[in-house]
């Protein structure tokens, strides 16, 4: 009786693509725009993620998020304590400030200078496509995102325009910085592109203030936990310290309270939900009345009501898993054809996704479904006789 | 000689919006071993009441029903699809043929519903298939098949599982004469063996020489019950 309920599933193609479509929809929709979202999420915490040998991040107390809710620099003195705390293999400052670029035609655009260790270059990002990191020992050294360099575009002589390149120069806060290279790190939620050197360089461009430290970044002694040792570093010093994963989810947490970006996603995606809940249910319900006739006779010739019911459950389950292929299928492939998983789109497609996307066509299907059976079980085999 | 159905002072109300329709006012009916009985009568006359209740798919209110020698108002409800797919076949006016099924398909559904292989289930419609004089279009949709021919497909689809009773609700309503003889005659001669009856409810006169009695009813009663000596 399952290969009948199908047939007659199927055999209305019109009917059977119209909920197939509508619950691919919903799937897509969820899917799609979750995937942004989670993106977007992501992106909050790229600049945590790009020190990759940080396993530790000390800031100010107050601190909540890495460049989203400002820098509020601790004193020269933090580097000493956090150094002197159990468990600390070795920890350096990390400086992010946001500055303005000159560049020569009269033009400021905003950056973030990222001052980066000059002695293991840590807090550097992980590709460098242009000049070496030694580089930055040179006078004036800059080295620009890669971005960002079409971003702080120079003017040709024709007018057109052309990326920051090798060899150019720019002013910072009046200080003169030549361009060494060129590096690729994740791209951040900000359009304020990365601007690295050392911080020793970096702490001369920037006004002169009491307190310039703007975060410590730590690694944790072999075989040491860093939640433990960031608790330590807590402890003794007063200062907020984290895992640099902690630290990541916290700026995007940070990023998803204090923007509308989860509400306007939040409503994209229920509508999906609810698109599907109305396209698919009521073309199913629609289907199984139309099929009244024909369960009636099943009825009235002694199918018994659970067969009836699993045959109305097959063709809701099928349709919905039909349909959740489909669409996590176009999703998966809109994010590709637009560039996700690339510095383009913001796009995170985690298989948890995957799953509530399940989940949330599974509702769909049931609520599609149980309309359909609670017309299967009222129905009385005697209206077969009625015409 | 042995009776497939004993009904006696069958009554039936149905209550809709706090009004009551008395549809059967104590019903006394017998069809007899081998017998093709007719319920002719005006619309709204409780027919299709009386047809509902003979095939276990509507609980009558009082008086007592045997089918088959079974009680059904003592039957409890979860036994009665068991006892309709195992002893009864039903030929529709509408016929009710699934259109997502070909002719075998169709014909199959209740033995498979009996718990009869696929494989068997197709050999046995298509020996009932071919003596419906339906083998060369086995493989066909309803769709593509004349009225005459889809009614022909009920009646192996209500004769398959070689049930005891069949019950019949306008089976030539939308039939031209010469295809509703002919239904007729194939129902005659395949459902009425030994041990087995045919009730069919009618509106079609032309049909009546078929029926060994007829029964005449109105207003919720049986007022006549003729026997009939012509029947072929």
């Amino acid at each position: 009786m399952m290969r009948i309920a199908l047939l007659m599933l199927t055999a209305d193609r019109g009917r059977f693509i119209g909920i197939v479509t509508g619950v691919t929809f919903a799937a897509l929709l969820i899917t799609q725009q979750m995937s942004i979202f989670l993106g977007l999420l992501g992106r909050a915490g790229a600049p945590v993620q790009d020190v990759r040998q940080a396993q530790v991040w000390v800031m100010d107390p107050s601190q909540s998020a890495v460049d989203l809710d400002g820098v509020r620099p601790m004193g020269a003195t933090a580097l000493w304590r956090v150094r002197g705390t159990d468990g600390v293999d070795w920890a350096v400052e990390h400086l992010r400030v946001p500055i303005a670029v000159s560049l020569g035609d009269g033009a400021r655009r905003s950056a973030m200078l990222v001052g980066i260790d000059a002695d293991a270059w840590v807090g550097a990002p992980p590709t460098l496509v242009q000049g070496t990191w030694e580089d930055l020992r040179r006078s004036d050294a800059v080295i620009v995102d890669e971005d960002g360099a079409t971003k702080l575009w120079r003017p040709n002589p024709d007018g057109t325009r052309r990326p920051l390149a090798v060899g150019d120069e720019v002013e910072i806060n009046d200080h003169r910085a030549v361009v060494v290279g060129i590096a690729r790190s994740t791209r951040a939620i900000f359009f304020a592109p990365p601007m690295w050197t050392t911080v020793e360089r970096a702490k001369t461009w920037i006004p002169p203030q009491r307190r310039d430290v703007s975060y410590i970044v730590a690694g944790v002694a072999a075989g040491g936990d860093p939640a433990a040792v960031a608790a330590a570093i807590t402890a003794r010093t007063g200062l907020r310290a984290v895992t640099a994963p902690d630290f990541s989810v916290d700026s995007s947490a940070f990023f998803a309270a204090n923007t509308g970006v989860p509400i306007n996603f939040g409503i994209a995606v229920i509508l999906g939900f609810l698109v599907g809940v109305a396209v698919a249910g009521l073309l199913f319900l629609q289907f199984v009345s139309e099929n009244l006739r024909y369960l009636g006779a099943l009825k009235a010739m002694g199918a018994e009501n659970g067969l009836l019911v699993r045959m109305t459950m097959l063709q809701a389950v099928v349709v919905g898993a039909i349909g959740y292929g489909l669409g996590i299928g176009l999703a998966a492939l809109m994010g590709h054809l637009a560039g996700g998983g690339t510095r383009t789109l913001a796009w995170e497609m985690p298989p948890w996704l995957l799953l509530g996307t399940g989940a949330a066509v599974f509702l769909i299907v049931l609520v599609a479904a149980l309309l359909g059976v609670r017309r299967v079980i009222t129905l009385e085999p005697a209206v077969v006789f009625r015409g | 000689m042995a009776e497939i159905i004993q009904v006696q002072g069958c009554t039936k109300t149905f209550r809709a919006n706090g009004v009551e329709t008395q549809a059967l006012r104590g019903v006394d009916l017998t069809v007899n071993d081998g017998e093709l009985m007719m319920l002719v009568g005006p619309s709204g006359c409780g027919k299709t009441t009386l047809i509902s209740i003979l095939a276990g798919i509507l609980a009558h209110d009082g008086g007592a029903v045997r089918v088959l020698g079974e009680d059904l108002g003592a039957m409890p409800a979860a036994q009665l699809p068991a006892f309709r797919r195992r002893n009864l076949g039903f030929v529709f006016q509408a016929f009710n043929l699934i259109p997502a099924l070909d002719v075998l398909d169709n014909i199959s559904i209740p033995l498979i519903l009996n718990g009869v292989k696929r494989a068997e289930a197709l050999e046995r419609a298509d020996d009932l298939a071919t003596r419906v004089g339906l083998r060369d279009r086995r493989h066909h949709r309803p769709t593509q098949l004349s009225g005459g021919q889809q009614q022909r497909v009920a009646i192996a689809r209500a004769l398959v599982h070689d049930p005891r009773l069949v019950v019949c609700d306008e089976p030539t309503s939308a039939l031209d004469h010469h295809t509703g003889e002919v239904v007729m005659e194939m129902l005659r001669s395949i459902a009425l063996k030994p041990g087995r009856g045919l009730v069919i409810v009618t509106h079609d006169s032309r049909i009546f020489p078929y029926a060994d009695r007829i029964a005449t009813m109105d207003d919720g009663r049986i007022v006549s019950l003729k026997s009939q000596e012509t029947a072929p």
